[in-house]
């Protein structure tokens, strides 16, 4: 039953994505997710699939667009620097609504940063990015597990919704080993595609796949669209996790690599009799509300951590809204916090809501 | 009664947003007749450019995709890849293709990706309101070069098919004009030749096409058409790059 593998994060992803029948990918290289397109490279041209290494990220991203447009399902990976550069196809790719994947393996920005693992991509991911009122559809693995799981569910979610699906990890998550379980079969989506420009056939009239409308009262209205939609994902969609909450004194806030040195400060703090829990939110878009009401009254604080200056912090604010404390901690540039980092700060709050 | 002269198939019956004598018209026409007369268009899938055709998508009979401002070789190579048996061509402007987007078309060239790119220049920006293009001639007035474009200052005009002709990877490349009927005619049989061309695997085709604009020229449409005869040609030489002998 299943297949279990010891495999690299990044390689986990393409493996994923084939197995949500991906046939399409294309990507330029850049550390720390290379690993990914070499995977991809050798593993499509057997399976009757298209690998291309693009001339750019530009141009790997309108590459997906187009493959995107004929109702493929495609993928394209990359890291943060190489995730600017295709901030101009995802806006074309939300405003023109089609379903494709994408993967960004964080690391320390801005400019060419480093590329030690990151979360400094959060607004980017989250709040659009590109031009224009849209957003994608962000998944945040903390395991290669979860990142397997979650790379097949970003294929179904896409479909689902015609949007960009984003699955937002780091250089850690990306270059770790760890044993993954694949199972025999996935739960593939078919969705039916009549939109797409495939050819008509001389069956039905043209198809056109488009971002552009001249007329502000059209686009306005394809505007509207489109929010409606982001209010259908975020009641349908918000996915994450409550770990220990139960009677908790402060609960952290954390995603991906950041959550499994929170459950180490976790089980740090239980030995000193102090009693922590976690929100991990796993969709970052939609931000996971919900998660947040149904713990709202346990806590005298909240703790956002981030490998990053305190980007998701904004949006646990926003959840919050005054009603409790939020703080944060967080380390920058490719460093991550430790236990000692976080116990620190944990101490520091208690102290002051004795 | 018989028919003698109709709309191609591949247009739609829509009224066209161009200038008065802009050549574009004649140029969608060429390709809409090529698409008929190889009963290609169930088959087919366009890319529109951004530029003065950004909305060719509703003009054209055929699945169409409207593109970023020179990915268009980048989007027809997504399709292509896609859909092998499919023809799938690009429409773009030389600001399109020529200035923002050259790596596209480069590589796209490169790696004689199976498609067939239909090139406008007409040496300005349309759309914008004739700034400099990276076709604009020498001492050509536009509205970034108010004084002549001077090649010390703003460097020389880019002739994209001895460019690319110096590539291994195209298989037709033609430069074409559509200044009087001859060279319509010609012109073509060009657009046909490279939907041929890919239409037995051979790889990429170009045909850039000399055109005009009146508008942005401060010319009458005849006074145009002489421009692009006595002005443009000069710089821009017609005839065939790659693929002379290749019989398709």
């Amino acid at each position: 039953m299943g297949q279990k593998l010891l495999m690299k994060g990044n390689e986990v992803i393409a493996e994923a994505a084939i197995r949500a029948g991906c046939r399409h990918y294309f990507g330029y290289p850049i550390t720390p997710q290379t690993e990914l397109m070499h995977y991809m490279a050798k593993k499509l041209p057997k399976i009757g699939g298209v690998f291309i290494q693009a001339e750019s990220e530009v141009a790997a991203i309108n590459m997906v667009y187009g493959a995107a447009s004929t109702g493929k399902r495609v993928l394209t990976s990359s890291s943060s620097p190489g995730i600017s550069l295709k901030q101009e196809g995802i806006s074309y790719i939300a405003g023109a609504q089609l379903p494709a994947v994408i993967v960004n393996i964080m690391r320390g920005g801005p400019g060419l940063g480093g590329i030690q693992p990151s979360q400094s991509d959060y607004f980017q991911a989250t709040k659009g990015g590109g031009h224009g009122d849209y957003h994608m559809v962000v998944l945040a693995p903390a395991s290669i597990q979860e990142l397997y799981e979650l790379t097949v569910e970003a294929f179904n979610i896409s479909d689902r919704y015609r949007i960009m699906t984003m699955i937002l990890g780091d250089g850690i998550l990306g270059q770790m080993m760890e044993v993954v379980n694949f199972r025999d079969e996935e739960k593939i989506e078919n969705y039916d595609k009549p939109w797409a420009t495939n050819g008509h056939g001389n069956k039905r009239e043209h198809n056109m796949i488009t971002s552009i409308h001249l007329d502000p009262a059209v686009l306005e209205q394809w505007n509207i669209g489109l929010q409606n939609k982001y209010k259908l994902i975020r009641e349908k969609e918000q996915r994450y996790e409550l770990y220990n909450c139960e009677d908790a004194e402060i609960i952290l806030v954390a995603y991906g690599t950041v959550s499994r040195v929170c459950k180490g400060v976790i089980k740090e703090a239980a030995e000193q009799g102090i009693k922590l829990g976690l929100i991990r939110p796993i969709t970052l878009f939609p931000f996971p509300v919900e998660a947040f009401e149904k713990v709202i009254d346990i806590p005298k604080a909240f703790l956002t951590v981030e490998m990053s200056s305190g980007q998701m912090l904004e949006d646990v604010m926003l959840t919050i809204n005054g009603r409790k404390p939020v703080y944060f901690t967080g380390r920058m540039g490719g460093m991550i916090p430790t236990v000692n980092n976080i116990m620190t700060k944990v101490m520091e709050i208690k102290e002051k809501h004795r | 009664m018989a028919i003698v002269f109709k709309a191609p198939n591949a247009l739609c019956d829509v009224p066209m947003h161009y200038c008065p004598g802009c050549t574009h018209g004649i140029a969608h026409r060429l390709v809409a007749e090529a698409i008929d007369e190889l009963g290609i268009e169930g088959k087919t899938i366009g890319i529109s450019p951004v530029g003065c055709a950004y909305n060719n998508y509703l003009y054209f009979n055929c699945d169409m995709i409207q593109a970023a401002h020179g990915r268009a070789p980048a989007v027809a190579t997504g399709v292509k890849r896609s859909l092998p048996e499919n023809i799938v061509f690009t429409y773009q402007g030389d600001g399109d293709l020529a200035a923002i987007g050259t790596a596209e078309i480069v590589h796209a060239a490169a790696r004689s990706e199976n498609i067939t790119v239909i090139f406008i220049n007409n040496t300005i920006y349309g759309m914008t309101s004739g700034q400099m293009a990276p076709t604009t001639l020498l001492g050509q007035v536009t509205t970034t070069t108010p004084y002549g474009r001077d090649a010390k200052y703003s460097g020389f005009p880019i002739r994209v098919c001895e460019m690319l002709s110096t590539l291994e990877g195209p298989a037709y490349i033609e430069r074409v004009s559509l200044h009087d009927i001859k060279n319509i005619k010609k012109a073509k049989a060009a657009v046909k030749k490279a939907f041929k061309v890919q239409m037995a695997g051979k790889g990429f085709s170009l045909v850039e096409i000399l055109s005009t604009c009146p508008t942005n020229w401060g010319l009458n449409p005849v006074e145009a058409m002489k421009r692009v005869e006595n002005e443009m040609i000069p710089h821009y030489p017609l005839g065939v790059f790659v693929g002379a002998d290749l019989e398709v």
